[in-house]
């Protein structure tokens, strides 16, 4: 009885940070579909949209989810710097090659913000209130930040099928060499497709620090779950991302009701492997 | 192509389980062994030995003390303080002239360090790179108990007197070790002056153990197991969390089923804050709240009301600073400048008020310094048998080691007080004493109001 009303306290919040994983996961699929490039920088990305809120809110009195806007334009404009100084010159070069590259932008991105920010945990001190639903309560940041995952989903399923520049993200996706047959500029339409994936995760970071301290490392955790997530939910698949997201989050959920908290990464990189193994296109397969 | 996606990600999770282990190790070599330079200057402290020499001095001699800091990763915020107290004395001792053996040599200090980047196995070969090719004479511990049971290993091995500072566990010391001395109350006996508080307070308290799964809060939630069960408290829920737990929701739930109203608990820094911003959020009713670590820190009031009621055991606090009064009632020698002394250089030199992490990282100068001056020597096995004969008090409290085959270098003398965020009359936070009540400068804030 006491593990079904933990279970009925702890499901919503797994939910609710479901959709916000399922954001940033959302982020790597992206980059992963369209250019097969598996991003190692996406950690310290969120890690910098998590100080993006720290220093509008904190140091300019910018309400966090206002602050979102500028974080999202940084974060789009990093990813393009990233993909034409790292990733553009090994974009047809082996697998390895792009994720070296990634990974070294990681290390810079770390160095630089230990130099900068120290690792020591930074807090933005917002709260939204909260409310009781029976022995749950859901705590208002959770609650805007998975509203605003799901209109960032929806806005970028908007984008890759109602609007010119998406239509040439996926039809790069499908075929690039044809793609640039029928003049679509694939650089101009890889270097957006990466922009988009790391403003993404920017604002996946932006809104995880309405609620959790961090600091530089933070991302880190994030992209491990991103990871598991993709393969979840299919790589390169937005919308399996989501999906994704929101079993991880589920999953955070559930399992503290029967065992130790201790035992929630244990769980979720065995279902990594398990997935790779019996179902490597994910889930919801990939597109 | 399903082959390489597999492949890829195989050799992309191993990439990034190294990446999540070297916890944003952004220098990947050890930075060149250099002095550690104190951040400014601080008034020179009184050294015996150095008062009166009797003799000119006829030869100079430095001693190295070799340590690694956390300068990144989990510890850093702690580490950093400790540093910053050790080098408070180096700078001090240094400038009055070091210390003046009977031979007229005059003993300067250096120090040696690097940044271990909170990672133990960094911390095995910064310590064997510190005593084989820096030649260090003595070692000072890492900061948390895990980092310094790693480095004790090497210590031994190597023969190397190492003072533990910022190290509690009991354990360690419990191995056969000859060469360690532990500055910290040991782990064991963190929380027992909080529960002899509670034991007023309310004795019907239900009492929640959620702490860090690491060496130092499984035994300090060990240690006091025994203690609450003597003391006829009821233990509704006991559970460990990793160290890099960020979500503590569930876990906050857990705490608000199991009926308890008091919380003990935390592990380090990072996570305490995390964990009392979570039980801030969803304000599960609990009477008390106290936290490893964490709250000992100025910095912990960032939080903003999350911080306020929580308590914290604490190595030393200035308002409970032990003098030299103290030391006679007891009988023991008294040794360096007092707590307000103290507390003046540091805040001379780093701007901010120190806490127990600062006291601690200069005690251990001190007690070195005071091992040399009674050996009248730099010889490690001088230097070890006026250790292992110890029996001072300083501002930071008794020191003297257990002598025993069982135990040896655990700290036997040092006493513990409890401190709390609370609100002044102007709203601003400042940390009280609230146990024990011979020192107590504040009534415990006991069941807060709710935010």
């Amino acid at each position: 009885m006491q593990q079904l009303s933990l279970l009925l306290a702890s499901l919503p919040d797994g939910i609710l940070l479901g959709f916000v994983y399922g954001l940033a996961a959302m982020g790597l699929t992206l980059i992963w579909g369209v250019m097969n490039v598996i991003n190692l920088s996406h950690g310290p990305i969120i890690a910098l949209g998590m100080f993006g809120t720290f220093f509008l809110f904190i140091r300019m009195g910018i309400n966090p989810y206002i602050g979102l806007i500028p974080v999202a334009g940084l974060g789009l404009l990093i990813g393009i710097v990233i993909y034409f100084v790292a990733v553009h010159r090994v974009i047809n070069a082996p697998h390895l090659s792009s994720l070296l590259a990634t990974f070294s932008v990681n290390m810079i991105i770390i160095g630089l913000g230990t130099a900068a920010f120290t690792t020591s945990p930074y807090n933005v001190d917002f709260n939204m209130g909260s409310f009781r639903l029976g022995s749950t309560t859901i705590l208002g940041t959770r609650l805007i930040a998975a509203l605003i995952a799901v209109l960032f989903t929806g806005g970028l399923y908007l984008f890759l099928y109602k609007t010119r520049p998406g239509r040439y993200i996926r039809a790069v996706t499908n075929n690039r060499a044809a793609a640039e047959l029928m003049g679509v500029p694939s650089t101009r339409i890889l270097a957006l497709s990466f922009g988009l994936g790391t403003m993404l995760a920017a604002v996946s970071g932006a809104l995880i620090a309405t609620f959790f301290p961090f600091n530089i490392l933070s991302g880190g955790s994030y992209e491990l779950k991103s990871f598991v997530i993709g393969v979840l939910g299919g790589l390169g698949n937005p919308i399996g991302a989501l999906l994704g997201g929101l079993i991880l989050g589920v999953l955070e959920g559930i399992i503290p009701a029967f065992l130790e908290t201790s035992w929630v990464p244990v769980i979720e990189f065995a279902l990594f492997v398990v997935i790779l193994l019996v179902r490597p296109k994910g889930l919801f397969g990939a597109k | 192509m399903k082959g390489k996606i597999v492949k890829l990600l195989t050799l992309l999770m191993v990439a990034s389980l190294f990446l999540a282990a070297c916890g944003g190790g952004a220098t990947e070599a050890p930075a060149p062994a250099e002095p550690a330079e104190p951040a400014a200057p601080a008034e020179p402290a009184e050294t015996e030995a150095s008062e009166e020499p009797a003799q000119p001095a006829m030869e100079e001699q430095t001693v190295v003390i070799g340590f690694t800091s956390s300068l990144t990763g989990s510890q850093e915020v702690s580490s950093k303080r400790q540093v910053n107290g050790f080098n408070l004395w180096m700078e001090q001792v240094n400038e009055a002239g070091g210390v003046t053996l009977s031979d007229g040599t005059v003993v300067k200090f250096e120090a040696h360090t690097y940044d271990d980047e909170s990672n133990a196995e960094r911390v095995q070969e910064l310590y064997t790179r510190l005593i084989t090719e820096d030649n260090a004479d003595f070692l000072i511990s890492p900061y948390s108990s895990g980092l310094t049971s790693a480095a004790s290993i090497v210590a031994e091995q190597n023969g190397k007197v190492m003072i533990t500072t910022g190290a509690a566990d009991d354990d360690t010391y419990k191995t056969g070790n000859t060469s360690l001395f532990q500055l910290y109350t040991p782990a064991s006996l963190y929380m027992s002056s909080t529960v002899d508080m509670l034991k007023e307070l309310d004795p019907e308290a239900k009492i929640a153990l959620v702490h860090e799964s690491d060496k130092f809060s499984t035994s300090v939630a060990e240690g006091i197991k025994p203690y609450l069960e003597a003391n006829n408290f009821e233990i509704v829920l006991e559970e460990g969390y990793a160290s890099d737990t960020a979500d503590f929701g569930p876990i906050v739930n857990k705490i608000s089923g199991s009926g308890a109203t008091v919380l003990l608990g935390g592990g380090h820094y990072n996570d305490g804050t995390a964990l009392a911003r979570a039980i801030y959020d969803r304000n599960i009713g609990l009477k008390f709240v106290y936290l490893l670590v964490a709250p000992a820190d100025t910095k912990f009031p960032e939080l903003g009301d999350a911080a306020l009621g929580v308590a914290t055991s604490s190595q030393w606090e200035l308002a409970a600073t032990h003098n030299e009064a103290e030391a006679s009632n007891l009988g023991v020698e008294w040794f360096g400048p007092s707590g307000e002394e103290f507390a003046t250089a540091y805040e001379a030199a780093y701007g901010d008020p120190p806490t127990y992490h600062v006291a601690g990282g200069y005690a251990a100068g001190l007690v070195l310094q005071k091992a040399i001056i009674d050996a009248d020597s730099v010889d490690p096995e001088a230097v070890k048998a006026a250790l292992n004969a110890m029996d001072i008090m300083t501002f930071y409290g008794g020191t003297k080691f257990d002598t025993s085959e069982e135990a040896h270098g655990l700290q036997i003398a040092h006493k513990m007080v409890v401190a709390q965020w609370q609100k002044n009359e102007a709203g601003e936070f400042e940390r009280v004493i609230i146990a024990p009540a011979d020192v107590a400068t504040a009534d415990p804030l006991y069941a807060p109001s709710a935010p």
